[in-house]
C-alpha cells in the first residue's frame, strides 16, 4: 500500500489532494460562472451555426423523404435494366402525394439538379396523372414522356436514395459521380470552380506577398523611430483601418478606373497615351491592389509589437561583434521577427482566402474569387448546401494551412500584440 | 614590447545630440594598452556617450577618436574590431551559447575548426565549458554575464568596451563577477573601457578611473589616489563617503590653511583654494577622524554623539561636530574600550592633511 502512505496529509489529517480541491472548487465555479456567458455566446453564435452548416452540406433527406415508397422499392432493383412495375407503382403513389400537398415543384428542382430534364417530364407526368387508370403504372408513366422510359432517369432518381450525400462537395471541385457510380471530372467547359479556388489561393498568397513586402519596413520604422513621429506614422496606419471598408473600396474605384485619377496622371506624365489607358480595375489587378491596401494593417501590427519587443543593443552587438549591417540585419534582427511575421502572413492569408466585398467590387469577372462564388449560390441559386460545401471547404483550406503552419513555425511563436 | 599608451586617445571630442545641450565636453583621455580604464559617474553624466563614440555607434560632433593612432570617427562600427559587452548582454536568444560565440568569428570567415578551438577557449575562460548547445534564455544572469564577456573576446579584439554589465546582477553575483572580469583581464592582457555608476565596482576592478561628471572627466587617476586625494568636491562626494564642513578660508600658509566656519575654525589642506577670502568646502574621510587620540593632531575638537547605527562590522556613530551634525565616524567593532553612547560628548580630532579644503559646493 505505498501509495497510500505516500499521501500528503493536511495537519487535520484530511489528504492533501483532497483539501486542495476543496478550497479551490468554490474559485473553479466562480471562473466557470464568470466564462459561461461567453461560452453559451460563442456556442450559439459559431458552434451551432458551423454544425448547422456542416450537416446542411450532406443533408439530402428531403428527396428521400418525398419519395419514401419509391426508394424502398428501388432497393431491390439492380440499375441495369429499367426497373419493374413495383417501383414504378410506387413512384406514382409518392408523386401523386406530393401533388395533392402541392410540395411536387421542390422535387423537381433537386432532380433537375441530379439531372437536366427531370423538371419538364415531372411537369407532364403532373398533368397527365389525374386521367391515369389502376394497374399496370410501368407502361402508363412511359407513355407520358419518352424519357420516363430511359433507364438514366431512373438511375439518376436512385442515386438520391441515400438521406446523406457528398456530391455537393464533389460539385465544389468540378466533379460528380457519373451513372456507374464512378467519380469523375465535369466536362471541360464547365470546370468554374477549380480555377475559382485555384485564383482565390493565388491571390490570397500574392496579397500576403506583397502585404509582408510593404509592412515590414513600415513596421521597423515604427518601431525605431522616436515616439513623436512614431505616433504619427501609426496613425497613418490605423486611419484606413478605422474607415469603412465599403468607403476604401469605393475610394480605390474611383482611384483606378479608367477615367480615374491613377489613369488621368500616368497620361499628365506621358507616361501612356489617352486612348491607350489600361484597365486596373475590374480585374485581377484591381484586387490585389485594394486588397493589399485594405489588409496591410493586419501584416504592420503583429510586425510591430515583435519588433518594438526586439532590443536595439542586439543589432549593435551584431555590428560590433563584426557583422555588417546587413549580416547583422539578417542574422539577428530578422530571424527574431519571424513570429510577427508568421501571425501576419497566417491573418492576412486567412482574411484574403475568403475576402468577399473588394473583389465583388473592383474584382470584374477575373477578380471574383470562390467567396463571391459561394455568396451568388446563397443569394441567387438558394442552392444552399451547395454553398455550405464551399464554405466547409474553405475552412477546412484554412485549417490545414494552420496546422502546417503549427508543424513549421509553432503557433506558440505568434504573436499578434 | 613597449606599450602604447596613447592606444585609444580622445582629442578634444564635444558631442550633442540636439545642438543645445553638449553631453560631452572637450574630451581628452588617452587610453594606454593592456589598461583597465572605468568611466565613473552618475547617469546622464556622458559616460555611456563617450563608449558609443568609441564602438561607433555615436560619431562625435567635434573632434576625433584614434584608436592604435588610426583615427576611427569615419570606421563604421563592424571594421573598428572592438569588442562589446552591453548592459543587458544582448545574447542573440535565438542562437545557441556556441553559436552565439561563433557569430564574430563566422562573419570574419574563419575556418570551421579554429573556431571550435576559439569558441571552447573561450568558454573555458569564463568557466562555462559544456554549455554550448544551451539557448541563453536557459541560463541564469550571471552565465548570460559570463557569454557576454567571452563573446566580446572571442575574436581577440583590441579593446573590449563594457557598459555596465554588471547592472542587472544581485549584489553577491556582481561581486564574484568583477573579480572573475579583473582576473580575465589580468590573464589576456586586453585593454578593457568599462563604464559603471557603481563607486565600488570602478574601485576594485580598474587601473585608472575616469569620473565623469556633467559631460566632463572631473578626476583621472588610479582608484587609491581618487579616493585619498579626490581633487574637487564633486568627486569628494561622489567616492566614497565624506563629511563636509563649508568655510571661508582666512589664512593660508606653509601649506596649511585655516577655514572659518560658522562655528569656530579647522586647519586643512588647500588644495583647491588660492587665497585668503575664498569659500570652499572641506571633506574628511570617516575613517580620518579619530576618537579619543593618543597622539595630539592639529585638529581637536568635541562632538556630541546624535545617534549610533550597528553595522556588524563596524558602527556608524553620527555626531555634532563644530555645528555640522551630519559628521559620520566609523568606529571599528574591535575598539570595545570606547564609550559609544548616545548624548556622551566625546573628543575626535584629525590631521589637517586629511582635511582637503576644495571648491565650494
Amino acid at each position: 500500500m505505498s501509495s497510500e502512505t505516500n499521501k500528503i496529509l493536511t495537519t487535520d489529517g484530511i489528504p492533501l489532494e483532497e483539501s486542495l480541491k476543496k478550497a479551490e472548487k468554490k474559485n473553479k465555479i466562480k471562473a466557470f460562472l464568470l466564462v459561461a456567458p461567453l461560452l453559451l455566446f460563442l456556442i450559439i453564435t459559431y458552434v451551432f451555426p458551423i454544425g448547422d452548416m456542416l450537416f446542411r452540406s450532406v443533408d439530402d433527406r428531403m428527396v428521400t423523404n418525398m419519395l419514401p415508397k419509391t426508394f424502398k422499392a428501388m432497393e431491390k432493383w439492380d440499375g441495369k435494366e429499367l426497373p419493374d412495375e413495383e417501383v414504378f407503382e410506387a413512384f406514382y403513389l409518392d408523386y401523386k402525394k406530393l401533388v395533392e400537398e402541392k410540395t411536387f415543384g421542390k422535387l423537381a428542382t433537386q432532380l433537375n439538379y441530379e439531372k437536366n430534364g427531370f423538371k419538364s417530364i415531372l411537369k407532364k407526368l403532373k398533368r397527365k396523372m389525374k386521367k391515369f387508370e389502376e394497374g399496370n403504372y410501368k407502361e402508363q408513366i412511359m407513355e407520358v414522356h419518352k424519357r420516363w422510359a430511359n433507364v438514366e432517369y431512373w438511375r439518376a432518381l436512385k442515386r438520391r436514395t441515400p438521406a446523406y450525400t457528398y456530391s455537393k462537395y464533389l460539385k465544389g471541385v468540378d466533379m460528380y459521380e457519373n451513372e456507374d457510380g464512378k467519380i469523375v471530372q465535369v466536362p471541360e467547359d464547365r470546370r468554374v470552380h477549380k480555377i475559382l479556388w485555384v485564383r482565390t489561393i493565388e491571390v490570397a498568397f500574392f496579397v500576403t506577398v506583397l502585404c509582408f513586402l510593404m509592412a515590414y519596413p513600415i513596421a521597423h520604422l515604427l518601431a525605431t523611430l522616436p515616439m513623436k513621429y512614431s505616433n504619427l506614422l501609426m496613425i497613418c496606419v490605423l486611419l484606413p483601418f478605422w474607415t469603412s471598408l465599403l468607403v476604401r473600396t469605393a475610394s480605390w474605384m474611383i482611384l483606378l478606373q479608367q477615367q480615374g485619377i491613377v489613369n488621368d496622371f500616368f497620361v499628365w506624365i506621358g507616361l501612356i497615351s489617352d486612348d491607350n489607358r489600361p484597365e486596373m480595375m475590374y480585374n485581377k489587378t484591381g484586387t490585389y491592389v485594394a486588397m493589399t491596401q485594405i489588409l496591410l494593417p493586419f501584416m504592420v501590427l503583429p510586425l510591430y509589437s515583435v519588433m518594438k519587443t526586439i532590443s536595439p543593443s542586439l543589432m549593435r552587438a551584431g555590428k560590433s561583434l563584426g557583422g555588417t549591417p546587413f549580416v547583422a540585419f539578417w542574422k539577428v534582427y530578422f530571424p527574431l521577427t519571424i513570429p510577427g511575421i508568421g501571425a501576419g502572413c497566417l491573418l492576412v492569408f486567412i482574411l484574403a482566402i475568403g475576402y468577399y466585398i473588394t473583389p465583388a467590387l473592383v474584382g470584374g469577372a477575373s477578380g471574383t474569387l470562390i467567396s463571391n462564388q459561394i455568396a451568388y449560390h446563397m443569394k441567387s441559386t438558394l442552392d444552399w448546401s451547395f454553398a455550405s460545401a464551399m464554405g466547409l471547404m474553405l475552412l477546412t483550406g484554412v485549417l490545414v494551412i494552420y496546422w502546417i503552419y503549427n508543424k513549421l513555425v509553432g503557433v506558440d511563436n505568434i504573436k499578434l500584440g | 614590447m613597449s606599450k602604447n599608451s596613447e592606444f585609444v586617445k580622445f582629442d578634444k571630442v564635444d558631442k550633442s545630440y540636439d545642438g543645445k545641450v553638449l553631453v560631452v565636453k572637450d574630451l581628452n583621455l588617452d587610453i594606454s594598452e593592456g589598461e583597465f580604464i572605468t568611466m565613473l559617474g552618475p547617469s546622464g553624466s556622458g559616460k555611456t556617450t563617450c563608449l558609443m563614440m568609441l564602438a561607433g555607434f555615436e560619431t562625435p560632433t567635434n573632434g576625433e577618436i584614434y584608436l592604435d593612432s588610426n583615427p576611427i570617427s569615419n570606421i563604421p562600427p563592424h571594421k573598428r574590431g572592438i569588442g562589446m559587452v552591453f548592459q543587458n548582454y544582448a545574447l542573440f536568444p535565438h542562437m545557441t551559447v556556441y553559436e552565439n560565440l561563433a557569430f564574430p568569428l563566422k562573419v570574419r570567415k574563419i575556418a570551421k575548426d579554429e573556431i571550435d578551438k576559439k569558441v571552447d577557449k573561450a568558454l573555458s575562460m569564463v568557466s562555462l565549458t559544456g554549455f554550448e548547445n544551451r539557448m541563453p534564455g536557459q541560463l541564469s544572469g550571471g552565465q548570460q554575464q559570463r557569454v557576454a564577456v567571452a563573446r566580446a573576446l572571442v575574436f581577440d579584439p583590441a579593446v573590449v568596451l563594457m557598459d555596465e554589465p554588471l547592472g542587472a546582477l544581485d549584489k553577491n553575483l556582481r561581486e564574484s563577477m568583477q573579480y572573475e572580469i579583473k582576473h580575465i583581464h589580468e590573464s589576456i592582457g586586453v585593454t578593457v573601457v568599462y563604464v559603471t555608476h557603481d563607486q565600488g565596482e570602478a574601485l576594485t576592478m580598474s587601473n585608472r578611473i575616469a569620473v565623469f561628471n556633467d559631460g566632463k572627466v572631473q578626476q583621472l587617476s588610479s582608484p587609491d589616489k581618487l579616493y585619498e586625494e579626490p581633487v574637487n568636491s564633486f568627486v569628494a562626494e561622489f567616492i566614497g563617503e565624506n563629511n563636509t564642513f563649508q568655510g571661508e578660508v582666512s589664512d593660508i600658509s606653509n601649506g596649511k590653511c585655516k577655514v572659518k566656519l560658522k562655528e569656530g575654525e579647522i586647519v586643512a589642506n588647500p588644495i583647491n583654494v588660492k587665497s585668503k577670502g575664498d569659500k570652499t568646502t572641506v571633506s574628511i574621510r570617516p575613517e580620518r577622524a579619530l576618537i579619543n587620540p593618543t597622539k595630539k593632531l592639529d585638529n581637536n575638537y568635541k562632538g556630541k554623539i546624535e545617534e549610533v547605527i550597528y553595522h556588524g562590522d563596524h558602527t556608524r556613530v553620527r555626531l555634532n561636530v563644530l555645528g555640522n551634525s551630519e559628521f559620520i565616524l566609523k568606529v571599528p567593532n574591535s575598539s570595545q574600550n570606547l564609550d559609544i553612547k548616545l548624548g556622551n560628548i566625546i573628543d575626535i580630532s584629525w590631521n589637517s592633511a586629511d582635511a582637503r579644503a576644495l571648491d565650494p559646493k
